[in-house]
């Protein structure tokens, strides 16, 4: 089944995000590739030679629904202000609220995310908060009316994977309702389809693929690993067992019990 | 007066409003957004709100995010 977000249907569980390709041309192929569900966007300074309505000519070709974000934002007034911003210029009310709390790892600020999330509530936002993969965080982001909740796997732009499988977990038995994606750190496709296999409904990455050697091929593989990581977790995956079972049937086996 | 648009000072001329701030400076019919010194202003009140001295002006566009 697609995933819903209010009422409009994606058509697809890989989140892909726009910055760092090597060339517009290259995001254009790597967008057709992914066939993405989403394209996260930003808002920066505009100059006359309107470089930004070119990017946006490229994006709205696709007819993908848009998540803009804060990117980069420290404060909670900053962060409410570029949602705003944001709301006029790709008429959504859909925002991922990033509101960062330190420079070396661009962990999230949970106390700034939680502050700027009622503040943007109220104002008829639907906020995706990016925030780490704290319990309780989720708890008070979830009691403040987000139905969505994205958790880092990692840094930003790190690469590293899912660095804490464990609360990603938990964030899941806890919240089995509520859409959860993990946003963040992903680094290669086995990583997605550990998060999608963990039951999570989608991933939002950008650098694994901007960055990749081949941004277009890359682009192809995520979204194969997220389609394989959601299909086996519908599928009831077994669970582990400490000892070997034989796989093909013993009985009948030739030489069966021809013992000397 | 003195402005400062996207960071950077300007002269502009006295009483402005922010929609002819935007056709002077080129973003006439440009998809952006304006701050006012750090207060979001939709478009429908571009045309009533007037800069003072010292006013510090944002303008934003779709960029590539992450």
């Amino acid at each position: 089944m697609p995933l819903h977000i209010d009422s409009t249907i994606l058509q697809s569980r890989l989140f892909l995000g726009t910055a760092t390709y090597p060339s517009p041309e290259i995001l254009r192929q790597s967008i057709e590739a992914a066939q993405p569900g989403l394209l996260t966007v930003s808002l920066r300074r505009e100059n006359a030679a309107g470089k930004g309505q070119k990017f946006w000519d490229i994006i709205k070709s696709f007819n993908i629904p848009v998540l803009p974000n804060t990117a980069g934002c420290y404060g909670v007034d900053e962060a409410v202000t570029t949602a705003e911003m944001a709301r006029e210029v790709f008429e959504s009310n859909w925002i991922k609220l990033e509101v960062l709390g330190d420079d070396y790892t661009l962990q999230p600020n949970p106390f700034a995310l939680l502050d700027a999330t009622e503040k943007l509530i109220a104002k008829g936002f639907k906020v995706f908060p990016y925030m780490t993969d704290d319990l309780v965080l989720a708890q008070r982001l979830a009691e403040a009316g987000c139905d969505i909740l994205m958790p880092w796997g990692a840094p930003i732009g790190s690469g590293r994977g899912l660095n804490n499988p464990y609360a990603l977990k938990i964030l899941r038995e806890r919240f089995p309702d509520k859409t959860l994606v993990v946003d963040a750190g992903i680094g290669a496709p086995s990583h997605a389809a550990a998060a999608m296999e963990m039951g999570y409904d989608a991933i939002l990455l950008n650098t694994a693929v901007a960055k990749a050697g081949d941004p277009v091929q890359m682009a192809r593989a995520f979204a194969q690993s997220i389609d394989a990581g959601r299909k086996a977790y519908r599928s009831g995956i077994i669970a582990p067992q400490e000892t070997g079972t034989p796989s093909t049937p013993l009985i009948d086996k030739p030489f069966w019990h021809q013992e000397q | 007066m003195k402005i400062t648009i996207n960071g950077q000072e300007k002269t502009c001329a006295a009483q402005l409003d922010i929609a002819a701030l935007l056709e002077t400076e080129g973003y006439a019919g440009k998809l952006v957004a304006v701050a006012l010194n750090g207060t979001f202003i939709p478009k429908s009140r571009h045309k009533e709100t007037i800069l003072n001295e010292g006013s510090a002006i944002e303008i934003l566009a779709p960029m590539q995010g992450g």
